[in-house]
């Protein structure tokens, strides 16, 4: 039951993004990137510096970017567009849908900034329903990264796959935990630690708050199963039915809105094949506001302790 | 010419009236402009359509509503079989309501319906085309009441500043929309001054005299590879062809009936078969 867990460092996990832009800019000739002002926070210099052909700077106009990211697939190219997640969603969600989903356009959309950690903005560039935006989208799929590998991994694997991606990524330094040569595979879930009490399916910054409560319940001697669920859509629906098979309960995890979450997509398989007791760590039907990440986590209930209490409960729902 | 597009007039009024809803009057108003482009301007393969068109022009619809001058256009090029002109906006058509490519249409590259998209769309195209080293060109249509979209002005300032300058964009300047005269829902300004600000190369044109769009788009390709978008304004009448119809916004976006669709044919030559 011991839950021990490699930490290979601190880092961002936008880093992780320009670090996959960057490698992708030497092995895929037709990847192109486009930015709307905001290359230094979404880590997109070294891209731009080394294929600057191939890097359009857009200045503040998302949905001009977005269109044009559509427009460029044809003739073959594959865009990365970068920006806030506020502004790689909400501000453009018509542009998505007709210029790129509905219009099946290979446009990798690149979210960084997303959730809570962004801190100290506050709420209006706190994006917390990206996710649901996305994930209800035909023709896209939503991948969510835990950490600076994941999302270096997710970035090279979302070129090769032809089709519109949305990939959320976040602002603060957190620990790295995923193999620097590790396989991402999109749509098929990540189990960090086996259990058999209770199932912590995570995405995002809120996997290693899943890890850190799944440490902290084994001290109680519970045994948590900790799952990083990279891919809402397509969503790794074996993963999900062969845990709830093996736990009995489940907690869900992500930093964004409980309405319209991973936890939702999870809630859904699980009534439909085999209803099982599921709690849900996310953030209620609120705005954020200014603050430190971790202080934003603590008061809006997506901390370690969250997530243990949730774990318990759960647990406790069992019949 | 002349007999593509009355013969596309015909297709456009037929189309409408057989499902009674759709948008008769910009359709019209722009029969010459696409009869001129898919039978003069466009350097095209219809029978090998492919989604890059590689070392072709590619053509944009922004306002995806006048959808049935466009399949007419289409259809009489040899994109697709004309008699699939009946299936407009009826179930598991390929000629959706507006257009669409999730439904592999032929001629067709992106969805449009959802105003103020498609100038962005074609300038993308535009730099992939750059960078692919393909010196044709990228052609976009637009509305002028959709120029009321803010992305269209992102748009305009963006292939100016960056000298997008293989991209040709047509305005259908008829003064009309949904709601009224443009210059009463909410006034353009002086739209030529505007373009012209923005930095591109603005050109005028009459909308229903061929020859006049012939040159002009000639020219407009003359000025392509000198750093500058060209903007074509094209003064259109909506509903033209069609007297009831012009003067006026409400065949903006309705349909005619048994009888008024019978007035309008029989304004309209049939010239190269009905579909």
């Amino acid at each position: 039951m011991e839950k021990k867990i490699n930490i290979l460092g601190q880092k961002d996990t936008r880093s992780g993004f320009g670090e996959g832009l960057h490698e992708l800019g030497k092995s895929h000739p037709n990847v192109v990137a486009l930015c709307a002002d905001l290359t230094g926070s979404l880590k997109m210099n070294a891209f731009e510096d080394d294929f600057s052909d191939r890097f359009f700077q857009v200045g503040i106009s998302e949905a001009n970017m977005i269109s044009m990211a559509a427009g460029l697939t044809i003739g073959g190219k594959i865009p990365f567009t970068g920006t806030f997640a506020n502004f790689s969603t909400g501000r453009v969600y018509d542009q998505i849908r007709q210029s790129v989903a509905y219009s099946k356009k290979n446009v990798k959309i690149c979210a960084s900034h997303a959730g809570l950690t962004l801190g100290e903005d506050g709420a209006t560039h706190q994006i917390l329903e990206d996710i649901g935006m996305m994930k209800m989208m035909p023709n896209m799929t939503v991948i969510v990264p835990a950490d600076f590998n994941q999302t270096k991994q997710a970035t090279k694997a979302i070129a090769d796959l032809d089709g519109a991606v949305y990939l959320r990524f976040g602002r603060p330094k957190v620990p790295i935990f995923v193999a620097d040569d590790a396989e991402f595979v999109i749509g098929k879930a990540d189990t960090i630690f086996e259990g058999k009490d209770v199932s912590i399916i995570a995405c995002g910054h809120m996997v290693y708050k899943a890890i850190e409560a799944a440490q902290e319940l084994a001290k109680d001697g519970i045994d948590a199963e900790v799952i990083n669920m990279h891919t809402i859509k397509p969503l790794d629906v074996q993963a999900i039915l062969a845990t709830a098979k093996k736990t009995g309960c489940v907690v869900t995890a992500e930093e964004h809105m409980i309405n319209g979450g991973l936890g939702d997509s999870v809630a859904q398989v699980l009534t439909k094949n085999t209803p099982t007791p599921q709690e849900f760590v996310g953030v209620d039907d609120t705005f954020g506001e200014s603050g430190t990440p971790d202080e934003l986590m603590t008061k809006y209930n997506i901390d370690t302790a969250d997530v243990i209490a949730a774990a318990k409960k759960a647990i406790s729902r069992k019949k | 010419m002349e007999q593509y597009a009355s013969q596309t007039r015909r297709d456009i009024v037929r189309m409408v009236a057989a499902v009674s809803s759709g948008h008769p009057g910009g359709s019209l108003g722009c029969a010459d402009f696409f009869t001129v482009m898919y039978h003069k301007i466009l350097k095209q393969d219809p029978k090998n359509f492919t989604m890059d068109g590689e070392g072709e022009d590619l053509f944009f619809l922004s306002n995806g509503h006048i959808s049935p001058v466009w399949y007419s256009a289409l259809a009489r090029a040899n994109y697709f079989p004309v008699e699939e002109l009946a299936t407009f906006r009826k179930l598991n058509s390929r000629l959706q309501g507006h257009p669409s490519v999730d439904h592999d249409l032929p001629g067709i590259r992106a969805a449009s319906g959802s105003l103020g998209q498609g100038l962005s769309m074609g300038i993308g195209a535009a730099q992939a085309k750059k960078l692919n080293n393909d010196d044709r060109y990228v052609y976009v249509l637009m509305g002028d009441g959709e120029l009321q979209e803010g992305q269209i002005w992102e748009a305009a300032m963006y292939a100016a500043a960056k000298g997008v300058d293989n991209l040709i964009a047509t305005v259908d300047y008829n003064g009309r929309q949904i709601d009224g005269d443009v210059e009463d829902v909410l006034s353009l300004g002086n739209l030529k001054n505007k373009w012209q600000a923005f930095g591109w190369e603005t050109l005028e044109v009459d909308g229903h005299n061929m020859e006049e769009l012939i040159s002009t788009y000639e020219e407009a390709q003359s000025l392509c590879g000198q750093g500058k978008p060209v903007m074509v304004l094209m003064k259109t009448e909506m509903g033209q062809g069609v007297d009831y119809m012009t003067g006026t916004h409400k065949w903006h976006g309705s349909a005619p009936n048994t009888e008024q669709l019978e007035s309008a044919l029989n304004q309209l030559e049939m010239t190269l078969g009905d579909y």
